[in-house]
């Protein structure tokens, strides 16, 4: 599986993953959250930045199904599901991720009629080949 | 000012395949000297150049392999497809300017053959691959799949509204012997029993992989007129990069289904004669079905939301309200990073295209929707 290629922008959003904490990068001066994570704000143009924890729970954006080609550790598990999730607090910030059977389980852990636009989830945590990155929970299970 | 000012006046390609033998610099200048024959031009009186990112072969290589004079202007655009009618707009604003007088542009691509880009995992995209690529969103389709769905679902498409799409670029392919799919026929039952590429999107919402190159020539309008084909003037030329943009990977702003199109159009109609209900002809980047919709929205031809609905009743067939990518695009003649569609205007307005429409005397080109963009009009 691929882990993620950090940067220093985002580099704490990984950080902050491994201790089981979801959490956006938010301006230091005017409060602005921002995604994907970047040096200064577009709104206020300070640089200070903090990054602010959120509640974990947001609903499905948009999924797709991948099917083959793709690559091998990716391949065997498809069709899978990848999914956009918008954050209840801040609906504009949509987080790439999985939706799964639990924390644990394969990318295709959820049978793929049951992903619906819209669909409440929240977030736990798995840890991919020594990374901690984000999984989503169907709310009603 | 550039309306107008500057004019293709030369155009040339290689054959379409899924492999072709020779290299992609071998390819660029077969193209290359194709289209300065085509304009009966000199290749010693070239001295600008323009390409965009993703292609292997760069200026100093083509210039002496085709033996150009003293070379004064070269640009290369960033974002692959999103780049190839920005070369024709740098290229008209360096001849219009005085900073070139002979200005050539090209695409070689040997993407049939080559690798995929997506399998090189470390290439650093225009929004960090951290956000999307554990998650297993690792190709443009899936990245594209996205959006669609959400297109979907916000305003009713269908997979039979792709289909107009697919079909339509089929149709004309099949008119075209360049075409890679000149022989092969589609119909609906094939499409809706297609494999899955990235649910929603199946075999035929996605473009071809090709070997193949193509170029073009731009002169001053005054100079057009001694050359030897009918000049194909560059009426209005413009990129776009929106507020807030992300790439492939818009999704994180107010509004992920307004891409590039829409700033791209603004600037585009902003400076032309004519608007969307004068063009006679479109050529839209059509790497993925649902860019097509996207793109009618973006560049004026129907409301927010109406794209697929607008491809209903053959509105893009000859003799619909928009003959859409007349050589048969990326999706059936060639994928060749949109440049095929530039030369297929250039076609259209000089009543040589093989699926010719009556009296074509205004075309829309558009380059890659989804990444930051770049489109032309042209008028013969």
């Amino acid at each position: 599986m691929l882990t993620p290629v950090t940067d220093e922008d985002g580099a704490p959003f990984w950080e902050y993953a491994a201790q089981g904490e979801l959490r956006v990068q938010s301006c230091a001066d005017c409060g602005e959250l921002r995604f994907p994570p970047r040096p200064c704000c577009p709104h206020c143009h300070s640089f200070a930045s903090e990054w602010r924890p959120m509640s974990g729970r947001g609903r499905i954006w948009s999924y797709v199904l991948p099917h083959p080609p793709l690559l091998p550790e990716y391949a065997a598990q498809a069709p899978y599901n990848a999914v956009i999730v918008e954050l209840a607090e801040a609906p504009r910030i949509r987080l790439v991720g999985n939706v799964v059977a639990a924390p644990d389980a394969p990318l295709n852990s959820v049978d793929p009629s049951r992903l619906r636009i819209g669909a409440p989830v929240r977030v736990s945590f798995a840890e991919i080949d020594g990374v901690v990155v984000p999984r989503w929970l169907l709310e009603r299970g | 000012m550039l309306k107008d000012a500057t004019a293709i006046v030369g155009i040339g390609q290689t054959a379409f395949a899924k492999q072709l033998p020779e290299t992609e610099k071998t390819l660029a200048c077969r193209a290359i000297l194709a289209a300065l024959d085509d304009a009966g031009i000199d290749p010693s009186e070239v001295d600008g150049f323009a390409s965009y990112t993703m292609e292997e072969t760069d200026e100093v290589e083509v210039a002496k392999a085709i033996g150009a004079g003293d070379v004064t202007f070269f640009s290369k655009v960033g974002f692959g497809g999103g780049g190839s009618c920005a070369t024709v707009g740098h290229l008209a604003a360096a001849v219009a300017t005085g900073q070139a007088s002979v200005g050539v542009a090209w695409r070689s691509r040997k993407r049939g053959s080559g690798p995929r880009p997506w399998k090189n995992t470390a290439v650093q995209l225009p929004t960090p691959g951290q956000w999307t690529r554990p998650f297993g969103l690792l190709r443009p389709a899936d990245e594209i799949g996205m959006l669609a769905r959400r297109y979907m679902h916000e305003y009713g498409a269908t997979r039979d509204h792709l289909f107009n799409v697919a079909l339509a670029c089929r149709n004309r392919a099949n008119q075209n012997p360049a075409a890679i799919m000149y022989e092969r026929p589609l119909t609906r039952e094939m499409y809706m029993t297609s494999r899955w590429i990235s649910e929603p999107l199946c075999l035929f919402d996605n473009c071809l992989e090709t070997d193949g190159a193509l170029a073009c020539v731009i002169v001053s309008a005054e100079r057009a007129r001694d050359c030897r084909q009918k000049p194909v003037y560059v009426h209005s030329a413009a990129q776009g990069l929106p507020a807030q943009h992300h790439g492939m990977v818009n999704y994180w702003n107010d509004d992920p289904l307004s891409g590039p199109a829409w700033t791209a159009a603004r600037h585009l109609w902003k400076q032309a004669d004519f608007g969307p209900q004068d063009v006679d002809v479109a050529q839209i980047y059509d790497a993925f079905t649902p860019l097509v919709p996207l793109s009618l929205e973006g560049y004026g031809f129907c409301e927010r939301g109406e794209g697929a609905a607008f491809t209903e009743g053959g509105a893009l067939e000859i003799g619909g309200r928009l003959p859409l990518n007349t050589g048969g695009g990326g999706l059936s003649e060639a994928y060749v990073h949109g440049f095929n569609l530039i030369n297929e205007g250039v076609k259209q307005l000089r009543g040589t295209s093989t699926a010719q429409v009556p009296d074509a005397a205004t075309c829309l080109v558009t380059a890659g929707e989804g990444v930051p963009t770049s489109a032309i009009l042209l008028r013969s």
